[in-house]
């Protein structure tokens, strides 16, 4: 496939591997943002072939993992009622809430329908007028795009049976966040590829500045990984914070300026709760009141339902880099993948799924 | 998150009232929303996530980028001779 | 995919009705009705034709493989088959996995009531080619109707049974310690067939089912080599499946080469585009072996010397290290542990 193989080549791959090899001479804390750069990490063993000096710390870019217990409960709460079609993405259909997933709403009557992209869930509301049809809007910036021009695009064709679960989250605020952290150990980052071909580079130069912390656009691949870490690694050995895009295919330095259009028509910047981290200011975004009549928190009025965590789960360490998954007692014993105690070990993004995926044989033997 | 795959534009359309097109990831072909990339035209690729196009990929950038790296990596391994340790082919 | 070419095709009997009915089901005139104008005529054969309630069978002398399968596949038609092509093809298989060729199927049939007759005919002519083509004959069946939304279209429970030759004991047990593991080809054809058809029109997929009835390779590879360890067909749950059924049962450990693994251009394509991994996708037309680590060059050529083993490729090799654990080798020379998957792998975002 063009513009992945290239980004697989085993030869650059084992260069760029030397070069940071050759490049380290000192240990390194690198955060990698995004749950889609673990997986890679991951799949392909990165972390097995880079240098020991180097740390590899996986950071909370799993919408999934950070999307707050209540409002899986609100989603099956609304699953449940007569005469919805519920949608989603696939990967909120297993996450548990506090009592069931969105399977089990489904296999207890609820109409819960996978949609691959949210004008699927436009045409379902087309198809039938006589049913509410939600959709789990669930994502980082790169999601938000899509899922804003769905609900413009319901409101233009006055589609009153068509409203959203919103339940976005912004990368940038949790930087800062983890950044502002006593307890942060994270030296360089790299920044993700794809939220970036959305945002742009701009809202990572402040940041870059104040913690005087090395930023690196990067993509999805081996090679871009360790390209990433090369830069990365590179500025910390010279004691530099500037911020640098690797992932110069896709990512422009202002971003995508059709796609930010239409997150600020529809969404507004608002404060948000990340599991297992807790409230971090202006890090969500909300439906504006403009399109009220297709947020489904209001139509539904299941604001009221809140939630609490099981116990044992670290999920909230975990997503800040500061316990890695096998550190964890529940780790491969009372949590796995078949009986997840959070959403890190359920979602195939989360960094203990990853792990358990990838790592068992290591950390069991 | 955000996984996006890129792929090659083989048509564009209309469809209802949205900037419309059909992907081609060798072979495997879908239809994508292209409202977000409005410039965008047949035989550009585009990273596509969640049935949106989300960029047009720069093949020029992409291209310097890999040679640029090619040559800076096998300079590198040159300067430093038999001792430069690789990992392992496997 | 078959490689013989199909019997031209089969207009469909007249019937007194274009839908089925519930009184198809009841055994009375309109059941009678549906078994002459449809089911006879497209299976028939000596046995079958006697009608009675129970086939009476010769049997060659030796052990009996028997097996048993139901197929609720939707879409009923897809690209490279239908739900009666999986019916044989995967019951067929099923038995030939233990060396035995395949004899005789039943076919159990519950029918939603509304099902056009076009598409029961339809499903019923690719059941007897793919009958045809896999030389085996379903002596005897049954048909029920349930009421709409009972089920789903159609369908179908297939039990069929062979005899294993003298001489030949294939099982998930017996891999031993240098052991070739051999792939027949491609991964994940079918399973992302029906996945890329189901999202509709959104999905313009060239891909196509691999569906084929596998024991002629089988009788290849058992002509080159009679003491092949194991032999299955990675159905649902993919490869990684099949491979974590091996290791578990003969504790043994696997490695694996990723870059010894074929996926098609376009079945890739689509893995890369839902975020699903070819190795726990269905396959209905390959099969995994593990055979005597001497005995793999002439098993490998043997099989590629035949129509469903063109691009058999030895994929790993079993080891007395990590018993239970199936270990892949990646491209960049690092190793990952390959699981049984947990539950169907479903398209992500994330």
């Amino acid at each position: 496939m063009r513009f992945v193989d290239e980004y697989r080549d085993p030869e650059l791959a084992r260069r760029l591997l030397a070069e940071i090899r050759a490049t380290v001479t000192r240990p390194w804390t690198i955060m990698e943002i995004c749950g889609g750069q673990t997986h890679a990490i991951m799949k392909h063993g990165l972390d097995q072939l880079l240098p020991p000096e180097i740390e590899l710390v996986h950071g909370p870019g799993c919408p999934v993992c950070v999307t707050p217990l209540e409002k899986i409960d609100r989603a099956i709460a609304i699953a449940g009622r007569p005469a919805v079609i519920f949608t989603s993405f696939g990967d909120m259909l297993r996450v548990p809430g506090s009592c069931q997933d969105l399977f089990m709403v489904r296999a207890a009557g609820g109409d819960v329908r996978m949609v691959y992209s949210p004008l699927e869930a436009v045409k379902l509301a087309r198809q039938y007028p006589e049913c509410e049809v939600v959709f789990f809007a669930v994502g980082f910036e790169t999601t938000a795009p899509g899922n804003a021009l769905a609900i413009r695009q319901a409101a233009r064709e006055g589609l009153a049976n068509f409203s959203a679960l919103a339940s976005h989250v912004l990368v940038a605020p949790a930087m800062r966040y983890l950044l502002s952290q006593p307890t942060n150990r994270v030296q360089g980052f790299l920044a993700a590829g794809h939220v970036c071909t959305v945002m742009g580079l701009e809202e990572y130069e402040p940041l870059a500045a104040e913690f005087k912390v090395p930023m690196v656009v990067t993509g999805f691949e081996p090679v871009d990984i360790l390209e990433g870490i090369l830069l990365t690694v590179r500025q910390l050995e010279k004691g530099e914070h500037r911020v640098e895009n690797q992932y110069g295919r896709s990512v422009q330095p202002r971003g995508n300026p059709a796609a930010r259009q239409v997150i600020d028509e529809v969404f507004e910047v608002a404060d948000r709760g990340w599991r297992g981290i807790g409230i971090i200011p202006a890090s969500g975004l909300a439906i504006r009141a403009r399109y009220a009549s297709h947020d489904a928190e209001k139509k539904f009025a299941v604001t009221a339902i809140t939630a609490t965590e099981p116990t044992g789960c670290v999920s909230g360490r975990i997503l800040q880099g500061l316990t890695k998954p096998p550190a964890c007692p529940a780790f491969g014993r009372a949590c796995s993948p078949a009986h997840p105690l959070g959403a890190t070990m359920v979602s195939s993004e989360g960094a203990c799924a990853a792990y358990y995926r990838y790592q068992r044989r290591a950390v069991l033997s | 998150m955000c996984l996006a795959v890129p792929g090659k534009v083989i048509a564009i359309m209309e469809e209802g009232g949205l900037k419309t097109g059909r992907i081609d990831y060798s072979g495997m072909v879908n239809t994508v929303c292209l409202e977000l990339v409005p410039d965008i035209v047949v035989g550009q690729y585009t990273v596509v996530h969640a049935g949106f196009a989300l960029s047009i990929i720069d093949e020029a950038e992409a291209l310097q980028s890999l040679e640029t790296w090619a040559e800076f990596l096998e300079l590198q391994r040159v300067a430093d001779g038999p001792g430069r340790s690789e990992p392992e082919n496997p | 995919m078959n490689p013989v070419p199909p019997r031209l095709s089969c207009p469909l009997p007249i019937m007194d009705h274009d839908r089925v009915q519930l009184a198809h089901g009841s055994g009375g005139l309109l059941s009678a009705q549906l078994i002459d104008r449809l089911f006879l005529p497209r299976f028939a054969n000596p046995i079958l034709n006697r009608l009675e309630d129970q086939a009476t069978l010769e049997l060659p002398a030796g052990r009996v493989a028997m097996s048993t399968d139901t197929f609720v596949v939707d879409p009923i038609f897809f690209p490279g088959g239908s739900i009666g092509d999986l019916a044989v093809n995967g019951t067929v298989n099923d038995v030939a996995m233990s060396g035995a060729p395949p004899l005789y199927l039943a076919a159990a049939f519950v029918l939603e009531e509304g099902l056009p007759m076009a598409d029961l005919h339809r499903v019923l002519v690719a059941m007897e080619e793919a009958a045809r083509v896999a030389g085996v004959v379903v002596v005897t069946g049954d048909t029920k109707v349930v009421p709409r939304g009972a089920c789903d279209k159609i369908f179908i429970t297939t039990t069929g049974i062979g005899v294993v030759p003298e001489g030949v004991t294939i099982s998930a047990a017996s891999l031993r310690p240098g052991d070739a593991i051999i792939l027949s080809g491609t991964l994940a054809d079918h399973g992302m067939a029906i996945l890329t058809t189901r999202q509709g029109l959104s999905f313009h997929s060239r891909i196509q089912s691999d569906t084929a009835a596998l024991y002629g390779l089988v009788a290849a590879m058992l002509a080159v080599c009679p003491t092949i360890h194991a032999l299955r067909d990675p159905t649902r749950g993919g490869a990684a499946t099949t491979l974590n059924e091996f290791v578990r049962s003969s504790r043994v450990g696997i490695e694996l080469e990723e870059g010894r693994i074929t996926v098609r251009p376009e079945v890739q394509g689509a893995c890369e585009v839902l975020g699903i991994d070819p190795l726990f996708v269905a396959n209905e037309g390959k099969l995994i072996a593990a055979v005597p680590g001497e005995a793999a060059a002439g098993v490998l050529a043997a099989m590629r010397n035949h129509p469903q083993g063109r691009e058999a490729a030895i994929i790993g090799r079993v080891t007395a290290q990590h018993p239970g654990l199936v270990v892949l080798r990646t491209a960049l020379g690092a190793e990952r542990i390959v699981e049984m998957p947990v539950a169907e792998q479903l398209p992500r975002i994330c």
